[in-house]
This record gives C-alpha cells, structure tokens and sequence, in this order.
C-alpha cells in the first residue's frame, strides 16, 4: 500500500484529502499519475502532463521518475505559493 | 544556530531578530525580509488570506533550504519564521532574518532563502475577496528568482 495525499486546490477539485492506493503495478510516480487520470474528467484535468503539478515521496520533492515502493507516503499538489 | 518555526500564532518580527542576535559579538551584520499581507491582489480587494501547509514536509523543506544557505556562504545563525492558518491585512506572514560577519553573505543568505521558500516549501495561500474565495497562483517571477541561483 501507499499513502496518498492531495493538497489546497487539488484536495477541494478532487474531494479528498488522502486515501490507501494498492501499489500493484506502479513503479514510479509516472504511473501513478497515468493510473489517477483514468478516474474521470476531474483527475484526467489535475493530472495531464501539461499541466504544473507538483510531487513528493516520503516529504522530499520528487518527479515523474521518482521511484515507488511499499509504505510510501506521495502528495500531489499544485506549485506552491507561500512566503 | 539555525531555527525554523512554522505556527498559526502570530510573532514579532522585531523580537525574532533580538533572539537571532543573542548578544553575540561576533554577528557583524544583520539582514532581515519580512513578508506581509497585503489587503490588494490582481486588483481586487483582499479582507483575508488562509495558509495551509504539508506539515513535516514544510519544516522538512525549510530545513533544507537553510542548510543549502549555510552551506554557500559563511553565517553566523538564521532564524525562519512562517504563519498558517486565518491571517489578516498588515500580518506578518514569513520571517528570514540572517546573521553574518559581514553584511555581503546576509544579504546574499537572505534572498536566496526567501526565493528558495516561495518555489520549494509546501505553503499554498487561499485568499478572500468580495467575489469570494480562490487559491493564489503561483508566479512566473518566483520560479525566475528561484532559477537564477541555480547558475551561481
């Protein structure tokens, strides 16, 4: 299993906050992407590759490339906006 | 000595630097960059601004940011300040306060953890106006400030 969360305006477009995804077949963070966008319009919008979304494995800023394994906690979110 | 801090409490800007300094006589130079809100934004009023945040990344992220800082120039302590939550016009939002030798590596500490922050850290500002609420896009010009480092 891994732990996905989604954040500020992903979180409210989407309605959820976090969920439990089997890893199966996602070896990277690419494929997980690939996978949320075949769950509607919504996530095929969020997730497109054109669109600016930023990703994080385990609290450290990672890509499309990035790695997946067993435990891992990923966010999703748009580019950020503090300071 | 480094500190991060991220809270919903509002601080004081000016005893965060008396706490940076510590009557250290060695700090020979002090910059500070306070972040504000601002009751204007893309032309429209703005009454209030809510910040939410990846709790552990956000501290994690900042962490980073100062050790990068550190490890670029030669400073004496920095000291990070950032609030979540509800925030109101005139509110300070974001605390940098760097201390060094001499006034070149402040300078220089300061902004390159003020640009790194806006690009790097997991803060994101929703923002209240009379048309009601949205989420502030984030800036070409940040990404800029942010990239330019990276040449140096």
């Amino acid at each position: 299993m891994i732990q996905l969360l989604f954040f500020a305006r992903f979180r409210e477009e989407l309605g959820v906050e976090s969920e439990q995804l089997e890893i199966e077949t996602l070896s990277c963070v690419g494929d997980l992407l690939d996978r949320l966008q075949q769950r509607g319009e919504t996530w095929a919008r969020l997730f497109a590759e054109d669109q600016r979304v930023m990703m994080a494995v385990n609290q450290a800023v990672a890509d499309r490339k990035t790695p997946l394994g067993e435990g891992d906690e990923v966010a999703l979110f748009p580019p950020v906006t503090g300071g | 000595m480094n500190s991060i801090r991220v809270q919903v409490e509002p601080f004081d800007p000016n005893h965060e630097v008396d706490l940076l300094r510590d009557n250290d006589p060695s700090i020979g130079a002090v910059v500070t960059f306070i972040g504000l809100m601002r009751d204007i934004n893309e032309g429209d009023k703005v009454s209030r601004l809510f910040l939410e945040h990846y709790p552990g990344m956000t501290e994690r992220a900042l962490q980073e940011i100062v050790d990068e800082a550190n490890s670029r120039w030669e400073l004496q302590h920095c000291r990070v300040v950032h609030r979540v939550g509800d925030l109101r016009p005139t509110d300070p939002i974001v605390l940098v306060a760097v201390a060094s030798l001499h006034r070149k590596e402040a300078f220089m500490a300061c902004e390159f953890i003020i640009d790194y922050l806006k690009t790097k850290a997991p803060f994101w500002k929703k923002e209240s106006t009379p048309d009601g609420e949205r989420w502030v896009d984030a800036r070409e010009s940040d990404d800029k400030a942010s990239l330019h480092w990276h040449a140096q």
